[in-house]
């Protein structure tokens, strides 16, 4: 564990190394027809970056695309290439894995707004030459899935197997369920939302009000200047990092437990562990991420409420819908805690749809989604397992 | 626990009764449905598209894993989200008697399925009249393995009790068995008094 402070400029060699292309795919999109964003702005030749792993089936029955959260990207397994650390779901997808590769074509692509190769906020805006920087446009959890169902599309795949992700992945995944039903066998949402709470919505404007205190930031222009709001950006993932998480969970890891050290300092420096572990926190994430994507996609987030289109009435958002869905909740996730996963259940019995549902007993917050979560796992695959049975795929080989 | 079609298992008699009065293909949904034993047999053998609610994590668990659809849940709190006709049979098996409010589950369940199935376990069966005659105790016996702190059968009934209360619901029952003993099934009918002693378990096909 690191003990650098947010105080002094981070080194941010890792950013700046990442000349693209980055590994992966990368396709051009909307080149002919701009895509309608809710906001009513037509946005036209969107990159998206990708990863597939696995093989399409000839019958084109096997794909599961997996939709990624807020601070995750393409990169599901392997090395991630600019932090060199393991995929963010590692533990899930891979040969013989939950999402088993060797019998599943998986698809993930960096979402709209984000910074790993889709198109964002620090892209060149093509219709201006400079980069979109704040003039990028605000962007929702609808318009990254039309931008997924243009790749879809591209791949040539009428129906998924299955669309799956945790958090804003989840969300995501109702949206898909929502806007394409008939292209989406079954539906994983996982510790998520139908809306974003107030609660939420509060710790979101905690974050980017940290990213447009810094002075750098330079009101969104910060690539003309050549800055980085470094310590902004680092503060909001601080703040966001413990929401991730849970009470027991920093109480087992942390305790009181002090840093290298065998007395508190009486002084501002990182005495506790557990100080240190947020500045580390903060500090490796600027490395991979960008500001003004973090702002516009905790907006997009923010902006979520599945049952608006349809007076409020998550039913009728599901009504009469073909699609399985499993959804997944953990006891101590406190961000989206089982009573808003239980909401969207709710609606879907409702509008008498075919739903599991399964609260996980798990002290570890939130993150438990991303973590080593046997029950988790063994729930998850026996759904997969089930909806392919009744897809007529092959069973698993023993 | 999957079974197949090439590899049956036997379930619980009384379970078999159930899927025996379940017509093929349909739509049902099993009210406290344990570890899905009766769904899994339905789907499998029947071509139901079934649905569960149970409140134990290791049930749902057990279900979802098995690739049934099943809900985490409390029966009743949870029953009023289903809308009207929903299914053609919503089961409650050895669930009823475990209920706060017996009455309104069987409400709720009327208005959720076309028809209703009920099974219960009889306690004006022989042996428990005796046991709590010369014991003085409540009954514990091989199907009501509990002592009455831990029990969670909090609403006791006979069959003659429940025959009245679907009488007062104005429901109409299709179909009615007791099961002896021997694990025989027996047609109740009109024969309410027999089958309140001898009977087990009764099971009820009721509709509207």
């Amino acid at each position: 564990m690191s003990d650098e402070t947010v105080n002094a400029t981070p080194v941010d060699q890792a950013y700046e190394a990442k000349a693209w292309p980055l590994p992966g795919k990368r396709v051009l999109l909307a080149r002919d027809e701009p895509l309608r964003l809710d906001s009513g702005f037509r946005l036209h030749d969107i990159h998206v970056a990708y990863e597939t792993w696995g093989e399409l089936n000839a019958d084109k029955s096997n794909a599961i695309l997996i939709c990624h959260a807020l601070t995750g990207d393409h990169y599901v397994v392997g090395p991630h290439p600019v932090t060199g650390k393991p995929g963010w779901w590692e533990q899930i997808v891979g040969p013989g894995k939950v999402i088993d590769t060797d019998r599943y074509f998986v698809v993930c692509s960096n979402i709209l707004g984000g910074c790993m190769g889709t198109t964002g906020p620090q892209d060149v805006n093509p219709d201006t030459g400079r980069p979109w920087g704040l003039e990028f446009p605000v962007i929702t959890i609808g318009d990254m899935v039309r931008t997924q169902r243009l790749l879809i599309d591209h791949l040539e795949i009428d129906t998924l197997f299955a669309v799956v992700g945790g958090s804003m992945g989840g969300m995501q995944v109702l949206e898909w369920a929502a806007m394409y039903p008939e292209r989406v066998f079954c539906a994983v949402p996982i510790a998520t939302a139908s809306y974003h709470s107030a609660q939420n919505i509060a710790f979101h404007e905690v974050g980017r009000q940290a990213i447009m205190a810094d002075p750098d930031w330079c009101g969104g222009d910060y690539h003309a200047h050549g800055k980085r709001p470094h310590r902004g950006l680092a503060v909001a993932r601080m703040a966001a990092h413990i929401t991730y998480l849970s009470e027991p969970a920093l109480t087992r890891k942390f305790g009181r437990n002090l840093q290298d050290r065998d007395a508190v300092s009486y002084g501002f420096d990182a005495d506790f562990q557990v100080e240190s572990y947020l500045r580390h926190q903060g500090s490796t994430f600027v490395d991979r991420f960008d500001a003004n994507s973090y702002l516009y996609i905790t907006r997009a987030m923010d902006y979520f409420d599945l049952s608006e289109r349809h007076g409020g009435q998550l039913a009728n958002t599901f009504k009469k819908t073909p699609v399985r869905f499993l959804v997944m909740s953990f006891t101590s996730d406190w961000l989206y805690p089982t009573r808003e996963n239980r909401e969207i259940v709710h609606a879907l019995n409702a509008g008498a749809a075919n739903v599991s549902f399964v609260e996980i007993d798990s002290d570890k917050g939130h993150d438990a989604f991303l973590l080593d979560e046997p029950e988790f796992h063994k729930v998850f695959e026996g759904f997969l397992e089930g909806c392919a049975e009744h897809r007529g795929l092959k069973r698993k080989r023993p | 626990m999957m079974m197949t079609p090439d590899n049956p298992k036997a379930i619980r008699v009384d379970l078999q009764l159930i899927a025996d009065m379940i017509e093929p293909g349909t739509r049902v949904l099993d009210v406290g449905c344990g570890n899905g034993t009766l769904l899994d047999y339905l789907w499998h053998f029947k071509q139901v598209d079934g649905r569960g609610i149970e409140i134990s994590t290791q049930g749902v668990q057990a279900c979802v894993s098995a690739g049934l659809s099943v809900v985490q849940g409390d029966v009743e709190r949870d029953l009023k989200n289903y809308p009207d006709d929903a299914f053609d049979y919503v089961i409650l098996s050895q669930t009823l008697q475990a209920m706060w409010e017996p009455r309104d589950v069987m409400t709720e369940m009327m208005r959720i399925g076309k028809r209703g199935i009920v099974s219960l376990p009889n306690f004006g069966y022989w042996r428990l009249r005796l046991y709590l005659m010369f014991h003085g105790r409540m009954p514990v016996s091989e199907n009501l393995p509990y002592q009455w702190y831990n029990t969670p059968n909090i609403h006791f009934c006979t069959i003659r009790d429940f025959v009245a209360l679907v009488k007062d619901m104005g429901l109409t029952i299709e179909r009615s068995l007791f099961l002896d003993d021997t694990g025989t099934s027996r047609t109740i009918g009109t024969s309410v008094g027999l089958a309140n002693w001898f009977g087990e378990q009764g099971v009820f096909l009721l509709r509207k």
